[in-house]
């Protein structure tokens, strides 16, 4: 069983091949190279460093997001494709559980978290179990002050995972403090075969072709939208 | 000719997800152009975020429903063909990548076709091009005159240097309160009106093949305050009939001159402004007149669609362009020759 897994979520890029239950390949980068003009060459590079040829790729996982709308679009849109055209399943993971799982070994809370401007994140909430990992805090875009407060009150050491971390890392101490610890560099990269592990313990498929990033945040304009229909009434 | 060949398109450049089959350049097996203007009309234009959205939404159904109507597979394609720029970089990206990724997971070359030269290449699909020629290319993005001598050879010629014609239709129509998508109502007024407004043509420079529709758009806004200061009301009909009347004689007098300077043996007219029945009696007219033939697609390969995408991609895999994974979306690309 071949399985090729993408994450574009956000500025790192992560491609990998697992085959039968072994990493094969894969290649993580955290440089700000666009993902349109790296993701697709990581792919083909990755088949062919790994000597597989595309139809030979038995299911496809990827980072559904949230994150970087542009980068989750490419990574989502390269995946659906390539499930769809070679009939294979798709799998979407959460960008932030896959991150998450780097800290899978942590006695306490993950928090994996992305940045969102304004002293806003994407930020999920985990307790490892065994090999699996359990929402504490759904996936959600939030103010990061509400978060750490809410945090704060569960009493529990906390490890911050994701590069964006180190953005909001004096705001965080200055809320948890002993109970706030931070990943290494090594372990803010997001990483493809994480999404494919978690895409193995999935129950169900995506349906290809109406698959979409999970967003979590509706556009600018809908909002104002929204805004302008409300004050009408 | 011995092996027909079938080119697969890819358009999504603004908010049309569109895919399509071409066979041989010149025959449309199958052209499915999903539209986004239901969507976007309540924010009144074309949403960037929205429209990338969508695309992803729409982007495997499309190419799917292209192949099922053609009742091809993949492997009976050729080569994959896809808007690479101009055009909104996030939605560009959606058409870019589903192209790789299916070039890559069929071993199809892939190729990356300007949307212009798509636009001029809709003329192929309805008969067949004769150099030189003339193109006029006249959307909400684009007011282009480029000379052709031969295939995949573009000479650009004059341009706007401010709006697009399509974009001062719809903000005109936004000043006469006209629900978005404008251009088409206030060709509609314009048709059913017996009079209309005198308002400036921009001829730019004696020479010059350059158009400017800033300045109209502008006097429309001041006739209607002025009128509107005195307490009057403006008639629509006229307003509109006067506003077409100035862009379609612009257009007309442009073409006609550059047609006769080039000495070209054919003009053609594309994009989505090249629907309007104004601009398409006029050009029609003044050609006749010189003795130039004039040809212009039909209203669905006018607007955005892959079939012309493919048309293009035709003759640029012909001609051995390709294109690598690398790819990215170019939203100011320049229109350049292969040829
Ligand atoms: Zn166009």
């Amino acid at each position: 069983m071949i399985w090729l897994g993408i994450d574009t979520a956000n500025s790192p890029l992560s491609v990998a091949i697992v085959k039968d239950d072994v990493l094969l390949i894969e290649e993580s980068s955290m440089m700000k190279i666009n993902h349109s003009l790296r993701a697709m060459p990581a792919v083909e590079e990755a088949c062919r460093k790994a000597d597989i040829t595309p139809s030979e790729i038995d299911a496809i996982a990827v980072s559904e997001g949230p994150g970087s709308y542009t980068g989750v679009r490419i990574g989502v849109t390269i995946a659906k494709t390539l499930a769809w055209t070679l009939d294979k399943p798709l799998y979407g993971v959460s960008s932030l559980k896959a991150l998450a799982l780097n800290g899978q070994l942590f006695n306490g809370f993950i928090c994996s978290m992305i940045d969102a401007r304004r002293s806003n994140v994407y930020a999920g909430v985990y307790r490892a179990k065994g090999t699996e990992l359990v929402n504490v805090l759904e996936d959600q875009h939030c103010a990061l002050a509400g978060l750490l407060k809410e945090l704060k009150e569960y009493n529990e050491a906390i490890l911050f995972v994701g590069e964006d971390v180190k953005l909001h890392e004096s705001i965080i101490r200055e809320h948890l403090g002993e109970q706030a610890h931070f990943a290494s560099y090594a372990l803010n990269v997001p990483r493809a075969s994480s999404a494919i592990l978690l895409a193995q313990s999935a129950e169900q498929a995506e349906t290809v072709h109406t698959f979409t990033p999970q967003y979590k945040r509706i556009t600018e304009a809908e909002a104002n939208l929204v805004k302008k229909e409300s004050s009408h009434e | 000719m011995d092996k027909d060949h079938y080119i697969l398109g890819i358009e999504t450049s603004c908010d049309e997800t569109a895919a399509s089959i071409v066979k041989n350049g010149t025959e449309i097996i199958s052209s499915i152009v999903s539209s986004q203007i239901q969507q976007q009309k309540q924010f009144g234009g074309v949403v960037p975020e929205i429209a990338s959205r969508l695309h992803v939404e729409q982007i495997t159904l499309v190419i799917q429903e292209a192949l099922n109507e053609a009742k091809l597979v993949p492997s009976d394609l050729e080569a994959v063909t896809v808007t690479e720029g101009p055009g909104l970089v996030g939605a560009l990206l959606i058409g870019i990548n589903a192209a790789k990724a299916f070039a890559f997971a069929n071993q199809l070359p892939l190729i990356g076709v300007h949307h212009i030269a798509g636009h001029v290449y809709a003329n192929q699909l309805i008969h067949e091009m004769e150099f030189p020629l003339l193109a006029l290319i006249v959307s909400g993005g684009h007011t282009e005159l480029v000379v052709m001598k031969s295939h995949g050879s573009f000479e650009l010629i004059g341009e706007t240097r401010d709006d697009a014609a399509g974009e001062a239709y719809d903000k005109v129509a936004r000043v006469l309160g006209l629900p978005y998508p404008g251009g088409p109502q206030v060709d509609r007024l314009a048709q059913a009106s017996d009079e209309s407004i005198d308002f400036p043509r921009a001829w730019l420079e004696k020479d010059s093949y350059d158009f400017s529709f800033s300045g109209l758009k502008s006097s429309v806004i001041n006739y209607k305050h002025n009128i509107e200061q005195k307490g009057g009301k403006i008639n629509h009909d006229h307003v509109a009939a006067g506003f077409q009347q100035s862009v379609v004689d612009v257009l007309t007098v442009k073409t006609v001159k550059a047609a006769k300077e080039y000495d070209v043996k054919q003009v053609i007219a594309a994009g989505g402004v090249a629907a309007n029945r104004g601009l398409r009696k006029s050009l029609t007219t003044a050609l006749e007149n010189e003795g130039i033939p004039f040809y212009v697609p039909p209203i669905s390969l006018c607007t955005d669609n892959a079939a012309m995408i493919a048309a293009a991609g035709y003759e640029m895999w012909k001609s051995g362009v390709r294109s690598d994974s690398s790819m990215n979306g170019r939203p100011g690309m320049p229109l350049k020759s292969w040829n």
